[in-house]
């Protein structure tokens, strides 16, 4: 297997409030190699974005990491030198992001943000090649007569063209890594399968490493080879993406799949995860599924930690090994 | 914005310029006073002397007849005859104007060049010290009397340290001929460049006077256009893209934090219009404002209902030009 792209270790981001500190990312570990794609999963406010922010150096204050490694092609992005990091970022890592609507600055063309991050990073040595090559960009995630078209504003386009443009300005100086934050979920069926293909062949291709923060499982389950899934700040199940959603090892895991519905089995009962998240202002060390799990027992109130649960796979419970069939 | 809904627009104006003419009109031929009788105040003049004087002015006429003239003669540049300079009141508002627009340009431009920075400096750094401290500071500023302000500088910076004049326009012996009637343009004209820097001196302790309110106004505009532009998805992307900080904010966040900006700077440049008044008597500065004090202690009608007919127009028109600029600056409203 090819060595980590991108590695995490025990990052931890916070963000003070008046309420106290509130710990959006909490010892979380990940890998994406070259060519691969990660999918991350959980519920709205589970730390999916934060964590990555955290790694792309995005994050804003008051949040800041406050412990953890972050190795990105072997140079520690925590240690880099603001002038190095902003180097890499846009030219080596790039996000693409849910809403391109508002991703996008109203008051420049398209053209305009896209030759930025050519001429920024000298991909394109004049504005002449930067025009000639973001035009060719546009076409390649479908826009038609791109080059007629870059002197548009975001508003003058669709909503489907602007998020494809969005998709092609962070992909512009052909990044190493890109975390695409939901780039999909406002594009109907086809588009959302024409640009997840799209970064399916530059993965391929070009060994586009990819971490696809996402709600759809069925996208996951589709598009990459390996899953995190995020509860409450913490990566509570990762691994292989087939194992993980034929035999989850984790309650949580386990009480998403069953909140969907099947395509081979539509009448399938629903059962949505009773009960709520719980306040990240006011953790115990506990296992933070504990309120919510049908499974607790008294030992899940101490600090549980991710252990290797089988098939390659890392589970955040301490009855893991009884979820095994 | 199209050319029809340009001419809507400017449509929408003329009820408001009329009532205001109507406005003037009344306020000043209704309150007590005979103009006559001050304008003969201090030559022996016999009743039938007046009679005829009042007869030429139109003053004996009803005043329904006396509005639909003034108004019809407003819409020619004729506002009659200046009581008190005996001359057109269309000439004596044309020479005193430059004076007053060169203050007001002077005042928004410096308040532009103060907020921008200091608002973006509090937007960047929102909930440091220097945040608290600049809008302390600029509450301070726009709750500061002007005239009060203006006598302060006077004493600090003119009376006791002797930095800058303390009024007028220019020194007597300084004096260009006069061509567009801004000073600053007439003495670089003349190629004197002496004569242009007394006039800058001169412009210094009124400009700051009249713009320090309206900076602490704008600046607290700036911050928080800037504070939230700056929490937006596009400045995060921008970022994302791996561009410098400096070209993040002041392109980026800037751009779009300037839209409102501008289009309250438009609007203030109006009101600083009425704020002259003061700042031009404490200052003795020869413009508009100046003449319209006098104006109205002297009763000098025709030339106050200019005026102030003028400082509605000015104002319509500057409300209407912020619009445009609103529009032109910002890409989604354009149609
Ligand atoms: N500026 C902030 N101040 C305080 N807390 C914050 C801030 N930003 C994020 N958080 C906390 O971080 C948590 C995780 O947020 P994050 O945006 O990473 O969630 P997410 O998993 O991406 O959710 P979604 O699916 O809705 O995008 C939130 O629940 C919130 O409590
Ligand atoms: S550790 Fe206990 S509470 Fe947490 S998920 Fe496992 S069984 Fe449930
Ligand atoms: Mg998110």
């Amino acid at each position: 297997m090819n060595p980590p792209l991108l590695s995490v270790r025990g990052l931890r981001t916070v963000f003070p409030t008046r309420r106290g500190p509130v710990v959006a990312a909490d010892d979380v570990d990940l890998e994406i190699a070259e060519g691969e794609a990660l999918g991350i999963v959980g519920e709205s406010g589970s730390g999916k974005s934060v964590t990555f922010l955290s790694v792309l150096g995005l994050l804003r204050p008051p949040g800041r990491i406050e412990a953890g490694e972050i190795l990105f092609a072997g140079r520690d992005l925590r240690r880099l030198p603001h002038a190095e990091l902003r180097a890499l970022r846009g030219r080596q890592m790039a996000l693409a992001m849910q809403d391109a609507l508002s991703a996008l600055n109203p008051a420049f063309t398209i053209g305009t943000q896209v030759t930025e991050t050519l001429l920024t990073h000298r991909i394109a040595p004049d504005m002449r090649a930067a025009r000639a090559q973001a035009a060719a960009l546009l076409t390649r995630v479908g826009i038609p007569a791109a080059a007629e078209r870059l002197d548009d504003y975001p508003h003058q386009f669709s909503g489907g063209m602007r998020q494809r443009a969005m998709i092609a300005i962070s992909l512009a100086a052909r990044p190493r890594l890109l975390v695409a934050d939901e780039p999909t979920t406002a594009l109907d069926v086809t588009l959302r399968a024409q640009v997840l293909d799209l970064l399916d062949t530059l993965r391929r291709e070009d060994g586009l490493a990819l971490a696809l923060i996402t709600h759809d499982l069925a996208v996951v389950a589709e598009r990459c080879p390996r899953v995190m899934v995020m509860y409450a700040g913490q990566v509570v199940e990762s691994g292989p993406t087939e194992a993980v959603i034929a035999r989850p090892r984790h309650p949580y895991t386990r009480g998403l799949l069953e909140s969907l519905p099947r395509l081979e089995d539509p009448d399938r009962p629903l059962h949505p995860i009773p009960g709520q998240v719980p306040d990240l202002a006011r953790l115990d060390p506990g296992c933070r599924f504990r309120n919510r799990c049908g499974m607790a027992i008294a030992e899940c109130a101490a600090p549980v930690t991710l252990q290797p649960a089988g098939e390659g796979r890392l589970s955040r419970c301490i009855r893991a090994p009884e979820m095994a069939p | 914005m199209t050319a029809s809904r340009l001419l809507e627009r400017l449509f929408q104006t003329l009820p408001v310029l009329l009532g205001v003419s109507l406005i003037v009109f009344l306020m000043i031929t209704l309150t007590p006073g005979d103009p006559v009788e001050i304008m003969l105040a201090d030559s022996r003049a016999t009743p039938e002397q007046a009679a005829v004087l009042r007869h030429d002015l139109g003053l004996d006429r009803p005043l329904p007849e006396r509005f639909l003239i003034f108004l019809g003669r407003a819409l020619t540049g004729d506002f009659g005859i200046s009581f008190f300079h005996r001359r057109p009141v269309w000439d004596v508002l044309v020479e005193r104007l430059p004076a007053t627009i060169e203050l007001t340009l002077a005042a928004i431009l410096l308040a532009l060049a103060v907020a921008i920075p200091l608002g973006v400096a509090a937007a960047v750094k929102r909930d440091t010290w220097m945040d608290r401290a600049l809008s302390a500071i600029s509450l301070f500023g726009v709750s500061l009397p002007g005239f009060w302000f203006g006598i302060l500088l006077i004493l600090l910076f003119a009376v006791q340290w002797g930095i800058f004049p303390v009024g007028g326009r220019t020194s007597f012996d300084l004096e260009v001929a006069r061509i567009t009637g801004f000073l600053l343009i007439d003495t670089l004209l003349a190629g004197r460049l002496d004569a242009f820097g007394a006039a800058l001196r001169h412009l210094a302790l009124p400009a700051i006077t009249l713009g320090l309110p309206t900076a602490a106004l704008l600046a607290r505009v700036v911050r928080s256009a800037m504070a939230e532009v700056l929490t937006s998805d596009y400045v995060l992307f921008a970022e994302a893209k791996g561009l410098s900080r400096g070209r993040v904010l002041l392109r980026h966040a800037l751009k779009n934090a300037l839209i409102p900006v501008v289009t309250v700077a438009a609007i203030e440049t109006g009101s600083l219009l009425g704020g002259n008044m003061i700042v031009e008597t404490v200052f003795g500065w020869p413009g508009l404002g100046r003449l319209v004090v006098e104006s109205i202690f002297a009763r000098n009608y025709p030339l106050v209902q200019a005026a102030v007919l003028f400082y509605a127009v000015t104002y319509v028109v500057l409300n209407f030009v912020a619009d445009l600029l609103y529009t032109g600056l910002n890409p989604k409203v354009r149609l």
